[in-house]
């Protein structure tokens, strides 16, 4: 198996050569990023504008804007947060403080891993058959939201589970040893040190949900007006992208719309991290 | 103090409910697939519908075989694609670079993971599909620009994991091999590398479960013609492409065979979760919270 | 007058016997330490006065355990309530991440003290008696991980205060410290053991000679020896006892 390599070249040279090869790939990585998201921001930007952002489509996306997506958008991810946010620090204390390493835990961990393997088409396929017709919620905001709901949930419990198990014991004894209980414990002592990593887990799932079109696309309709109730339909606004680009309703408008989500994506990731820096730094001096 | 028992017995309880809510969601999703989809394999058997070659749902023929095809070979040339340069990345990131342009490289990996996939398939459909005709001709739309996009988008996947089982290597093992006076690639090469191998393979398995799953950025450049491809410059239709696109109007057994489709893709997932947890369990590998 | 009574204890991890028959007084508002190699069981012995070791599961024993005369082991025992009563100081400061402020109002707070000036009061009193007033006062919101490790001890030492306890466990409390923090430390027992009674973990026996009025030394999970500090190390009983303190091992 001994390559020739070293021979033809001496070691230093093949570090040489290898470093090169290193910095390309790093090089290649940064580049994809610049390439993807600058094409999608030089094009879509001089469509956003205050107008575009806050008028209704008109003819079904050729013209107007996307005001009704962007409210969908952040409906159905709202609805996903609010539902996975308890299910799945719930999981993830419960796992970590009262369960041990146990067998149910080994279970509810590979049903996490599980869920998380779901193809996001299969989602749609579950919400369309369980949200849409069992439950009889209808092509509405609440079915897509449930469905981003489920998907969230893995990953909003798995990096609760890594932060709270992280989390010194050193804690939770300066605390029963004052005579704190156990949930006094956990709601006092261990869930605000673990904020940080809960709430980026947190964004993790919401940032999933927001950019999800394939799971809502049987559930959550595809209605261009604003969604008032929960039980309206609505149109995220990647499922709008999809529909613009894939039906060739209107180049400019897809672009406009892929930077809009784009840029919501990253506002969102950016403020979370630094808003979880300065707790951090606020809970563990400077 | 009763009053206390009571409330952490009540809370404890609680939390129980929401650990096990996540098993019977898979079970819920499980049942519903399975519910819809046997009546595919009952009206059409479930060999004719697996090795079928004709998919026609208004002449009533529901084969997948073309789309299973379809599937494996958009993921594979992707892979081929993906995994030389997301383990140099990884290696660069974890063995290489120094501490500031890790810094740098880290948000970028992040943000590649966070880009919708909506917007990859768009950016394929207006940049790679244009290309891809202009200097390969066709249409464009192809298993080539299908796996160009996946290619990208399991990049992060790879890369991440990767990354962390590099990581995991103790530093002894470094020190060990520096103190022989082995240069850093040859460390690399002969003791990180093989130290780390179990964790790559599932960092890669789980890339290969994203490529297979994904939907609609592949359907937006894959061309969609269900056919087993005779170069990697035609179209093509993966499983999950033919459930998306045909859902929105199926009634019937049209409809328990989209599901039957799905049903194919979830074994396709099930036995890649089934390797990937095997090797983990083989090796303890620790993947650090990743997923398909 | 005696604050704890241990009759005949015998405490075991699954299998294995930690603490063979031990039977001791301690006396009210008297400073007691606890001498005697690493693994011996003293540690376990102070976390099994204050129930501690519940928290871990192979954890069992016989024999009886008495905090003014009431068996701490009986079922009606409320360990929450226990704990309140003895309080603990750990072998590395371990200060809850909030601010200053905060770690010592926590016990206050978990008892169901909602009264803020109450709180704000106890607080100031908790950390005059730790001797930390002075260097936080006007830096109370600030958190508590900021704090030097001996700033940090005598934090957790000013939050078990604040529970008014009746006794202080202490754990090998200056182990991670300097030798000024020590000293410090010391100090603040001396000041302290007027008010609640003390029992200190100690691998250093120079310290157990400053600060304690009983010793007892402990080897191999059985306690050999329980005495007046002075007569304990200047005129041992038992054997085992001179061999260690004149540092035949150990």
């Amino acid at each position: 198996m001994s390559l020739n390599l070293p021979q033809i070249l001496s070691p230093k040279n093949s570090q040489r050569i290898m470093n090169a090869i290193f910095v390309c790939s790093g090089l290649i990585t940064v580049l994809i990023l610049i390439f993807i998201i600058g094409y999608i921001l030089i094009m879509g930007l001089p469509v956003v504008n205050l107008e575009f952002i806050f008028s209704n489509p008109i003819d079904s996306g050729r013209a107007g804007g996307i005001f009704p997506m962007i409210i969908s958008s952040i409906y159905v991810t709202l609805i996903a947060g609010i539902v996975s946010t308890p299910l799945g620090v719930g999981a993830a204390v419960y796992l970590v403080e009262y369960a041990g390493e146990s067998k149910i835990t080994k279970i509810i961990r590979f049903g996490a891993e599980t869920l998380a393997s779901i193809p996001s088409i299969v989602y749609g396929l579950f919400g369309l058959a369980f949200f849409v017709v069992s439950m009889g919620l209808g092509w509405s905001i609440l079915s897509g939201g449930l469905v981003l709901a489920i998907m969230a949930l893995p990953t909003i419990f798995q990096v609760s589970e890594v932060t709270i198990s992280s989390i010194p014991s050193s804690y939770r004894e300066g605390s029963y040893g004052l005579g704190a209980t156990k949930w006094q414990t956990i709601y006092r002592v261990v869930l605000p040190a673990a904020i940080p990593g809960i709430v980026t887990g947190i964004i993790l799932g919401m940032t999933r949900a927001i950019s999800e079109a394939a799971a809502v696309m049987f559930a959550v309709g595809s209605a261009l007006s604003v969604p008032i109730s929960m039980f309206d339909p609505g149109r995220p606004l990647p499922l709008h992208l999809y529909v613009l680009a894939t039906e060739g309703i209107s180049l400019e408008n897809a672009y406009g719309t892929a930077a809009v989500l784009v840029i919501l994506v990253l506002a969102v990731t950016i403020i979370a991290n630094f808003l979880i820096d300065k707790y951090q730094r606020q809970i563990m001096g400077r | 103090m009763e009053k206390n028992r009571l409330s952490e017995f009540l809370i404890e309880k609680g939390l129980f409910i929401t650990a096990i809510f996540s098993i019977v969601i898979i079970l819920l999703i499980v049942s519903f697939i399975l519910v819809e989809g046997i009546p595919a394999f009952e009206n059409y058997g479930f060999f004719h519908f697996l090795f079928g070659m004709e998919w026609g749902p208004s002449r009533g023929q529901f084969g997948v075989l073309a789309m299973i095809i379809g599937s494996i070979y958009v993921t594979l040339l992707s892979l081929l694609m993906a995994v030389p340069l997301s383990l140099l990345c990884a290696i660069f990131m974890a063995e290489v670079a120094p501490n500031n342009i890790r810094k740098i490289l880290k948000p970028v990996i992040e943000t590649l993971s966070g880009i919708p996939s909506v917007v990859y398939g768009f950016f394929g459909l207006i940049v790679l599909v244009p290309l891809v005709r202009t200097y390969f001709g066709g249409t464009g739309f192809s298993l080539f620009t299908a796996s160009l996009i996946l290619t990208v988008m399991v990049l992060p996947t790879i890369i991440t994991i990767s990354q962390d089982s590099l990581r995991a290597v103790p530093q002894e093992y470094r020190e060990a091999s520096f103190g022989l006076g082995a240069t850093n690639w040859q460390t690399i090469r002969h003791v990180i590398f093989p130290a780390a191998l179990p964790g790559i393979i599932t960092a890669i398995i789980l890339g290969m479960g994203r490529a297979v799953g994904e939907t609609l950025a592949v359907i937006m450049v894959a061309g969609n013609v269900v056919q087993i491809p005779g170069s990697i410059f035609d179209p093509i239709r993966p499983l999950t492409a033919n459930i998306a696109l045909e859902m929105g109007y199926a009634t019937g057994l049209h409809y328990n065979a989209l599901f039957g489709t799905a049903i194919v893709l979830f074994l396709i997932i099930g036995l890649l979760l089934l390797v990937a947890n095997y090797i983990q369990y083989k090796y303890k590998v620790d993947i650090g919270g990743g997923y398909l | 007058m005696n604050r704890i009574e241990v009759n005949n204890l015998n405490v075991y991890f699954g299998d294995s016997q930690v603490l063979k028959d031990i039977n001791i007084n301690i006396p009210k508002n008297t400073v007691t330490a606890l001498i005697g190699p690493s693994g011996c069981g003293k540690s376990t012995f102070i976390r099994t006065v204050n129930r501690m070791n519940d928290l871990i599961p192979t954890f069992s024993h016989d024999g009886n355990v008495y905090l003014d005369g009431v068996d701490i082991y009986n079922p009606k025992m409320d360990v929450v309530d226990l704990r309140k009563k003895i309080g603990m100081v750990f072998q590395k400061p371990n200060p809850f991440p909030k601010s200053i402020f905060e770690n010592v109002a926590y016990g206050l707070k978990v008892h169901g003290l909602n009264d803020d000036d109450a709180i704000a009061a106890r607080v100031e009193e908790s950390l005059k008696s730790a001797a930390l007033w002075e260097e936080v006062e006007d830096k109370l919101e600030d958190s508590a991980m900021g704090l030097s490790g001996g700033q940090q001890q005598r934090l957790c030492i000013a939050r078990t205060i604040a529970n008014n306890p009746e006794v202080i466990l202490m754990d090998e409390p200056c182990s991670a410290l300097d030798p000024i923090s020590t000293t410090k430390i010391e100090d603040l027992i001396h000041k302290l053991k007027n008010d609640y009674t003390i029992i200190i973990v100690t691998h250093n026996m120079q310290q157990a000679t400053r600060v304690s009025k009983y010793t007892s030394f402990f080897l191999l999970g059985e306690l050999i020896e329980s005495d007046l500090t002075d007569k304990l190390f200047i005129d041992p009983k038992d054997k085992r006892t001179e061999d260690y303190i004149t540092g035949r091992f150990g």
